[in-house]
């Protein structure tokens, strides 16, 4: 990086922490520092809702999935405007009547203590896990790249994000969020602009002709990971339990002026995610049609593949790379070959060409899993999936310099924006759900009740520092957030199912049914090999049915099922 | 009343206050629509593009 990038990174999200500490100095009221600002308007809370999903995972991998499998992953957002509807239309306007610092804390009203704890809980444990991934999955990345050290890039942005979101709690977050996507829109779309600018006419249609531009899979094959169907079914259920459970984004929305702004906020996200998305695709797809024209590395952890060339084995894979140049050579006259005759009115002809450039790019695959095998036979604890390395690459290699400052900034805004999010939710609901259950007397002590809350941010902030310097991640990064989240959104999505739409369910019918649905969850995990959106519609299913079942033979109780 | 039902209430007391929509179920429609041009535009794009 040169200073002028340097100088764009260090002003762009220093300044913005700096901006966010030293507005929301004051903040010493529970509601302000657990919800935010109650003159919040939809805006805000839209984009803060928007900022803490997309994390910087979001930007370096969803990119890398549209180079290596084309933009298919899109249809994992297609539930998400549906589920939001249903939040929008029942969820909230709960969550704002009963005046809650936490979805928990419904359950509470709703059921009992113990159900709450067992959502609290369950949050806890799969967000906390989640946390020390998303600080984690960008620093790796990031650090391998550009030469820096992991372990300082870690603790560099934990701090940041920590020193922010305690001082200021929800205000902060908010408001810092909404500068951070600033810089993410930015970036990005300057991002597109310079590649569209060196991407040779026809690049869309070479994107299609290789496979990369298939969006929408009707195929009812469960074993196919993106479908219509799978994002439909399992991507609504997994977007209800998000957006209408997670403590991380139900604090973004409960806030704020009112009803009105809330639902707009979440309005705002149900028309923009799938274009969002979409384009980061569509950037992934044409990156990859970049690196067909363009001299492309044969593995994108370039810093992974030097080491192994000059090491002991250096010569075996110094013969692959130059095998790799030569089949990328023949690949890019095949593209070339195909461009020229595609639209040349003889279609046997076009049709041999497109033959050609897909066995080419055949070969190309094959070379690069050999690259793959011969990494793993040297370490097999290399990690050879490089696909989240593709982005960043394109971008330290490919952009003019300020332009490569401010694309690393996006990457650091989404991180810090996603991780505010999650701190502030995580030391919210511990000290909500948690040390207030067990210290009753403090509740209404409202300077310590901030305190409390900022210790447990602060906490949880170090804790997902400590958790990323010392654990090993699943290799697609965000694929291990979207598994972990499977595996206990369907369940607890569940629990709250039961709470809005099947009144005569008590809470021990309900708490037993979602411990038995959570075991069978991580049973059949274990056991099957579908695609893991589905585990959002089976732990859901199960607990609500299961709940049904045990209330009907249960003898119910005084006082259960009462509603809030 | 049960949550739900005193929820759509409260929904039917607070409109959306934009134009072209006097209540909540005008948006929520537009976000289905929405949607359902965004699947057809992709499978569109896909057919284009196989």
């Amino acid at each position: 990086m040169t200073a002028l990038d340097w100088i764009v990174l260090l002003g762009t999200m220093l300044g913005i922490a700096a901006y966010g500490t030293w507005r929301t100095r004051r903040t010493n009221q529970l509601d302000t520092y657990l919800k935010g600002s109650s003159s919040s308007g939809s805006f805000t809370i839209g984009v803060s809702v928007a900022a803490t999903q997309a994390s910087a995972i979001t930007f370096l991998s969803i990119p890398g999935q549209g180079f290596e499998s084309g933009i298919g992953f899109v249809q994992n957002y297609f539930g998400l405007p549906l589920a939001l509807i249903l939040v929008c239309a029942v969820f909230l306007p709960i969550y704002r009547r009963l005046g809650v610092y936490t979805a928990y804390e419904y359950l509470g009203k709703r059921f009992d203590t113990k159900t709450r704890l067992l959502g609290a809980g369950l949050f806890l444990l799969q967000r906390g896990l989640a946390s020390g991934v998303t600080i984690y999955a960008p620093a790796i990345i990031l650090s391998t790249v550009l030469g820096w050290r992991v372990d300082h890039t870690i603790i560099g942005t934990g701090l940041l994000v920590i020193i922010y979101t305690v001082t200021g709690g929800s205000a902060a977050v908010s408001l810092t969020q909404k500068w951070q996507m600033g810089v993410i829109f930015a970036g990005m779309a300057t991002a597109f602009v310079v590649l569209l600018l060196r991407l040779p006419p026809g690049a869309l249609e070479v994107a299609g002709a290789m496979g990369r531009l298939e969006a929408v899979d009707f195929s009812l094959d469960p074993d196919r990971r993106y479908t219509l169907w799978s994002g439909l079914l399992g991507g609504f259920f997994l977007s209800l339990s998000y957006f209408g459970t997670d403590q991380s984004q139900v604090q973004r929305y409960i806030g704020g002026g009112g009803l009105r702004e809330g639902r707009l906020g979440l309005v705002f996200n149900a028309l923009l995610k799938i274009p969002m998305q979409f384009m980061i695709l569509l950037l992934g797809a044409l990156v990859f049609v970049f690196y067909t024209f363009e001299r492309a590395p044969v593995f994108f952890n370039q810093a992974e593949w030097r080491q192994r060339v000059a090491g002991p084995e250096g010569a075996r894979f110094r013969a692959i790379e130059e095998r790799h140049d030569a089949l990328h050579d023949e690949r890019r006259k095949a593209a070339r070959a195909w461009l020229e005759v595609r639209d040349g009115g003889d279609p046997r002809l076009a049709a041999d060409a497109r033959a050609s450039l897909l066995a080419a790019q055949r070969n190309v695959d094959a070379v690069r899993k050999e690259a793959k095998s011969a990494l793993t036979a040297a370490d097999p604890r290399v990690k050879i999936k490089d696909s989240d390395y593709v982005f960043i690459t394109f971008i330290v290699t490919q952009l003019p310099p300020g332009v490569v400052g401010l694309l690393v900034a996006v990457m650091f805004a989404a991180a810090l924006g996603s991780k505010a999010g999650e701190l502030n939710a995580l030391g919210t609901t511990t000290t909500i759900d948690l040390w207030r259950r067990f210290r009753p007397l403090a509740a209404a002590d409202e300077a310590r009740n901030v305190r409390t809350a900022k210790w447990f941010t602060a906490l949880w902030g170090l804790f997902a520092i400590a958790f990323a310097l010392f654990a090993s991640f699943s290799e697609n990064l965000i694929e291990a957030i979207n598994i972990l989240g499977s595996l206990f959104y369907g369940v607890v999505l569940g629990i709250f199912l039961v709470a809005f739409f099947a009144r005569r369910v008590g809470g021990t019918a309900v708490f037993a049914a979602a411990l038995v649905a959570q075991a069978l969850v991580i049973v059949l995990y274990r056991s099957l090999s579908i695609s893991y959106l589905w585990y959002n519609l089976i732990g859901c299913a199960s607990c609500v049915l299961l709940a049904l079942v045990l209330q009907a033979v249960l003898p119910r109780q005084a006082g259960e099922g009462a509603s809030a | 009343m049960n949550e739900t039902k005193k929820a759509s209430a409260s929904l039917e007391d607070k409109g959306p206050r934009l134009p072209g929509f006097r209540t909540w179920r005008g948006v929520y429609l537009l976000v289905i629509g929405t949607f359902v041009a965004l699947v057809v535009a992709l499978t569109i794009f896909t057919r284009l593009h196989a």
